[in-house]
């Protein structure tokens, strides 16, 4: 049963907050959209709503960090990776204090409110900075494991949620592990590596390719850094890669990925599916990311291409 | 009131307030402290021709009363969090902060001639990774004080009485941030955040007045729902009084405004913005030394 993963983020924060003393959530006046409210509900004493002042919030959060506390930022990932990223550089990736971003409304999943309010470059940016961990959520379960990731390993890291639901596509019994990519489908004729809610959007995918006679790999590359090289040599023996993210197509999952071919000397016929270097706009979630060519026909298309690159 | 006129009324009542006075033996010590340290600061600038001196010299007294008076801070209790703790939000006074921390036996005084060098422990601008005693990196202006906020707030949850200092540059509460912060500390009450301004009235380009004129920066942090407390930046004892009452009030954040001068104790280099972080000339170099009665 598909969840949203902010609701899971919020139900999941609360519950690791009840055995670990140490955890303190910070958000900046979205708590009852990001659900950290779930959290500042049932311990109001380690629940800090800092009002509309993100980088003072990343400061706030770097002080506890620096004390011993596991702070979790919470807003739209589209703000916190902007306003929060001087803080970001200087106390995360430069000092090496373990804040956990957690970036909610990732890709275009605050579709109405528009571009302003989508996060379609804060891959790229996280990417970016030394030392910083940048993980993306696909589903429920995936949200879980990251979450008590994050309050186990003392390091700094961007974790970039979605507002909708999204179909599990992970078995109960799957493990993850920092610097992993899982497969979730296995394939021959081409790999489709995504992340985030693009995982199911590719498992879709892949389902339509099937009646076209092309088998194809999918991939949840929840670790975009560090990445899995070796899954992507991997994949690149299906002889056909399409990368496919909720983000520009430029520095993102895309460009990890690219980075690995070109560096292991192993690159293929790419296709990179995602914003092409552009805003969006205001209009219904699944309208966008179909006018964007963010959904499973765009993908499949783009699989297709790739095969016939080969 | 703008920043030229400040402060003496309210810091003669601020001596009136005080219930411990500083010895004359004490003040003594500290201002020596404070002219050695301003003879090794343009020593090490002079050398390494880079580096800091106008808000290195300004904030002298006030670190120095931090470091060897007022806070509770040494090399053994640093890895304890019921010390007190001091953020130096002005990262480009690091030198000053180092001539600090090598006299409180942080790391050997031989180090401070290594400022800027390739691969040394002292950097440009302040690194907790790098520099025994530095609390935070600091340089990008405004940045470390809600990390400050953020300390001082744990230790509030966690019920540990110490005091976090954040000193910041008449300057730097230009950025945004530092409005930010004082709203957040005001919200949450954070009375063991104690805020000193390094009052000097000049920054890079030019004065405060010129550059960025804040106004009445006193009502502007009274209306952020500050105490404040107006006192003499360059006396150890007027900064120590102004410390102690602070102390003494309850459920709101303080800040000391502390009037001081840019360049404070080198006749060329007071209140000039030039000497913001120009390197010292050779001639120059001997009139400071001269000045400030040779080099130890």
């Amino acid at each position: 049963m598909a969840k949203a993963i902010r609701d899971v983020y919020g139900e999941t924060l609360k519950k690791y907050g009840e055995t670990n003393e140490n955890i303190v959530v910070l958000d900046a006046d979205v708590s009852s959209s990001t659900k950290s409210a779930v959290f500042g509900k049932a311990y109001p004493d380690r629940f800090y709503n800092c009002g509309i002042s993100e980088y003072a919030m990343m400061g706030i959060a770097a002080g506890m960090a620096k004390s011993g506390k596991i702070p979790f930022v919470n807003t739209f990932a589209v703000f916190l990776t902007t306003l929060g990223s001087l803080a970001a550089r200087t106390f995360m990736s430069y000092s090496g204090l373990p804040i956990k971003m957690m970036g909610g409304y990732g890709g275009l999943s605050d579709a109405f409110d528009g571009a302003t309010h989508h996060a379609l470059e804060d891959i790229a940016m996280m990417r970016t900075l030394p030392n910083i961990q940048v993980l993306v959520a696909s589903d429920a379960q995936i949200t879980d494991w990251m979450v008590k990731y994050a309050i186990e390993t003392p390091e700094p890291m961007y974790i970039r949620l979605s507002r909708d639901a999204a179909p599990d596509c992970h078995p109960a019994d799957a493990k993850f592990e920092i610097g992993k990519g899982m497969v979730v489908k296995e394939g021959t004729d081409v790999a489709i590596i995504a992340c985030g809610l693009m995982v199911s959007t590719a498992l879709t995918a892949a389902e339509q390719l099937a009646a076209k006679g092309i088998n194809a790999k999918v991939v949840d590359m929840y670790s975009i850094k560090p990445i899995d090289a070796e899954l992507i040599v991997e994949c690149a023996k299906c002889g056909a890669i399409v990368t496919a993210e909720e983000h520009s197509v430029i520095g993102g999952l895309g460009g990890a990925v690219a980075e690995v071919l070109a560096k292991e000397g192993c690159a293929v016929p790419t296709e990179m599916v995602g914003m092409m270097d552009r805003h969006g706009e205001s209009g219904p979630y699944k309208s966008l990311l179909k006018k964007y060519g963010l959904d499973a026909d765009a993908v499949a298309a783009a699989a297709e291409k790739a095969v016939s690159r080969k | 009131m703008i920043q030229d006129d400040v402060g003496l009324d309210d810091y003669k009542s601020i001596k009136e307030k005080r219930t411990i006075k500083m010895t004359n033996e004490k003040k003594q010590e500290l201002d020596a402290l404070c002219l050695h340290f301003r003879r090794t600061l343009i020593d090490i600038l002079h050398q390494k021709q880079t580096g800091h001196p106008g808000g290195s010299l300004s904030v002298c007294e006030i670190l120095t009363d931090l470091y060897f008076n007022d806070a509770n801070i040494t090399p053994e209790n640093f890895g304890d969090r019921s010390r007190d703790k001091i953020v130096l939000c002005k990262g480009h006074a690091a030198p000053m902060l180092y001539l600090n921390l090598a006299e409180k036996g942080f790391f050997p005084k031989e180090a401070l001639y290594t400022l800027r060098d390739i691969d040394s422990i002292l950097q440009g601008h302040p690194c907790s990774k790098e520099t025994p005693g530095v609390e935070a990196s600091t340089g990008p202006l405004g940045a470390g004080y809600p990390l400050a906020l953020g300390v001082a707030l744990a230790d509030m949850h966690d019920g540990i009485d110490a005091y976090t200092y954040a000193i910041l540059g008449d300057g730097e509460i230009n950025e945004g941030v530092v409005w930010e912060t004082c709203m957040n500390a005001s919200k949450f009450k954070a009375d063991h955040l104690i805020s000193i301004l390094d009052w000097n009235g000049v920054q890079l380009d030019g004065t405060n007045a010129e550059i960025m004129p804040m106004g009445d920066v006193e009502l502007k942090f009274k209306a952020f729902g500050y105490n404040t407390i107006v006192c003499d930046g360059h006396d150890v004892s007027a900064i120590s009084a102004a410390i102690e009452v602070a102390k003494t009030v309850k459920g709101v954040p303080s800040i000391i405004l502390a009037k001081t001068v840019k360049g404070k104790g080198i006749s060329f280099m007071e209140g000039k913005n030039t000497w913001h972080g120009a390197p010292i000339k050779d001639e120059f170099y001997e009139i400071a030394v001269k000045e400030l009665g040779g080099v130890q």
